[in-house]
């Protein structure tokens, strides 16, 4: 369960939106320039919000009242980037591998080989992630965030930077993620039609506030203005 | 196959343990300054930034005379260091290694603070995500993404450090067997009659070290970008 109530200005932008999202997919669904992304990037720890709370199940994330603001890299939240973020440097088997090593876990062979196999990577894991095609570079980098075994899974418009056969080939991937992993996803999208296919709930952001909370019926009457 | 005296051997070799010593000592100097200038507002950092680089405008005997009275047996630092670690620097080859590492330093933030610009930052992000704390990010993603400008900087040091010769000479005089690398030996040679053709040899090794030198770091920095683009 994740609590968010936070307010945070950005030069003439401001952003005060409140909202709960349980287990499941939860979309932030609104138009460009809504806050979607400043918002996950507050719950991910990557900036702090001016004034609020987050708290994750019963760990308090941030708190300004209580001067809370625990850092990202201590939050166990796993963030899949627009743009892959993969790591250059390093292999597909290690990008995949850095959060376990940087969260100190365990090694677990059988946990890894399933979610190779879930993200149909295997392929791929001696390759460097400039060879990679952007649907491969997505699938490594939902694998690298779920490997750290997150409390909570961020997508900020993973599959805003594909073509449309990529995002067709990428869907069925984190629909199968979400029926057979047990993890809470926040998935940010403007795209109704995939998030139609993913979401199990939805909160709309427009212009930094919270306008709807809902099913998914709240996308179809989105439609019009978002897809504009 | 260079056919050298003892002593030319002794100069030769002296010369190439104050380099690597000088430029060794010096990168992790470098690495911290480097990250600081790109990436760090404080006060004082256009002085720090000038500082470093003053070396490379000044006459090389004027940052010479400035280590002899600072670092030299007399001089504040100099004596402190003496008395209560024991390093001793004016007339010894240690003396010359300082000289070069200050000669060369800012030859080698430079590039490594461009590599360091370079760097996409959102990768840093995305590894604190992980789980990865600063110090971490900086071991695991800034280090190896400013390899190519690390490996750059380390070069144009070690060059730098390897023909130094005015600081030097200024600081730690030119005695054989202990601060007479091989730039001062040739000035030498040159000086005295019938000294050409011990001048000629230690060129051509000053040639082979220097053609070595380029063509390792190019193997270097062509495997350390092969990293990021290839297999």
């Amino acid at each position: 369960m994740l609590a968010v109530d936070v307010e945070k200005r950005l030069g003439d932008f401001a952003i005060a939106a409140r909202f709960e999202s349980a287990a499941g997919v939860t979309a932030l669904f609104g138009p460009s320039g809504a806050g979607k992304t400043t918002l996950v990037n507050m719950i991910a720890g990557l900036i702090s919000p001016d004034r609020g709370r987050i708290v994750l199940d019963d760990t308090v994330l941030f708190d300004s009242g209580r001067r809370i603001d625990v850092p990202a890299h201590r939050r166990r939240i796993g963030y899949v980037f627009q743009e892959g973020r993969l790591f250059p440097h390093l292999t597909v088997a290690a990008n995949l591998d850095y959060g376990r090593r940087m969260c100190g876990l365990p090694r677990e062979d059988k946990a890894f080989a399933h979610i190779v196999e879930l993200l149909d990577i295997a392929p791929l894991l001696d390759r460097r992630p400039g060879k990679l095609s952007g649907g491969e570079r997505q699938r490594v980098a939902v694998g690298r965030a779920l490997l750290m075994r997150p409390r909570l899974l961020l997508l900020d418009e993973p599959l805003a930077s594909l073509d449309a056969a990529r995002k067709r080939e990428i869907l069925p991937y984190l629909e199968r993620l979400r029926d057979e992993t047990r993890v809470p996803m926040v998935y940010v999208s403007h795209h109704a039609g995939e998030l139609r296919r993913i979401a199990t709930s939805v909160v709309r952001l427009d212009g930094g506030r919270v306008v709807g909370v809902g099913g998914i019926e709240l996308l179809d009457t989105a439609d019009a203005d978002a897809l504009a | 196959m260079f056919d050298l005296s003892p002593d030319e051997w002794i100069a030769v070799r002296l010369s190439l343990r104050i380099a690597i010593v000088a430029t060794i000592v010096a990168l992790p100097f470098g690495i911290a300054v480097a990250w600081l200038l790109a990436r760090r507002d404080f006060w004082g950092k256009t002085l720090l930034d000038g500082v470093i680089h003053l070396p490379l405008v000044l006459p090389p005997v004027v940052t010479g005379y400035l280590l002899l009275i600072s670092f030299g047996r007399r001089g504040p630092i100099g004596a402190f260091l003496a008395d209560h670690f024991g390093i001793v620097f004016s007339f010894r080859w240690t003396g010359a290694a300082l000289a070069c590492a200050i000669m060369g330093f800012p030859l080698m933030v430079r590039p490594i603070r461009l590599a360091i610009e370079a760097i996409d930052r959102r990768l840093e992000d995305a590894a604190a995500t992980l789980g990865a704390d600063r110090l971490w990010v900086f071991l695991t993603v800034t280090l190896p993404l400013a390899l190519p400008g690390l490996i750059a900087g380390f070069v144009l040091c070690f060059a730098k450090a390897l023909g130094e010769f005015g600081a030097t000479i200024t600081f730690v005089s030119n005695i054989p067997g202990e601060t007479q690398t091989i730039s001062a030996a040739i000035y030498t040679f040159t000086q005295i009659p019938g000294g050409d053709a011990a001048a000629g040899r230690l060129v051509l090794v000053a040639i082979a070290i220097s053609l070595a030198a380029l063509v390792v770091s190019e193997w270097l920095a062509r495997r350390a970008g092969m990293r990021f683009h290839g297999e």
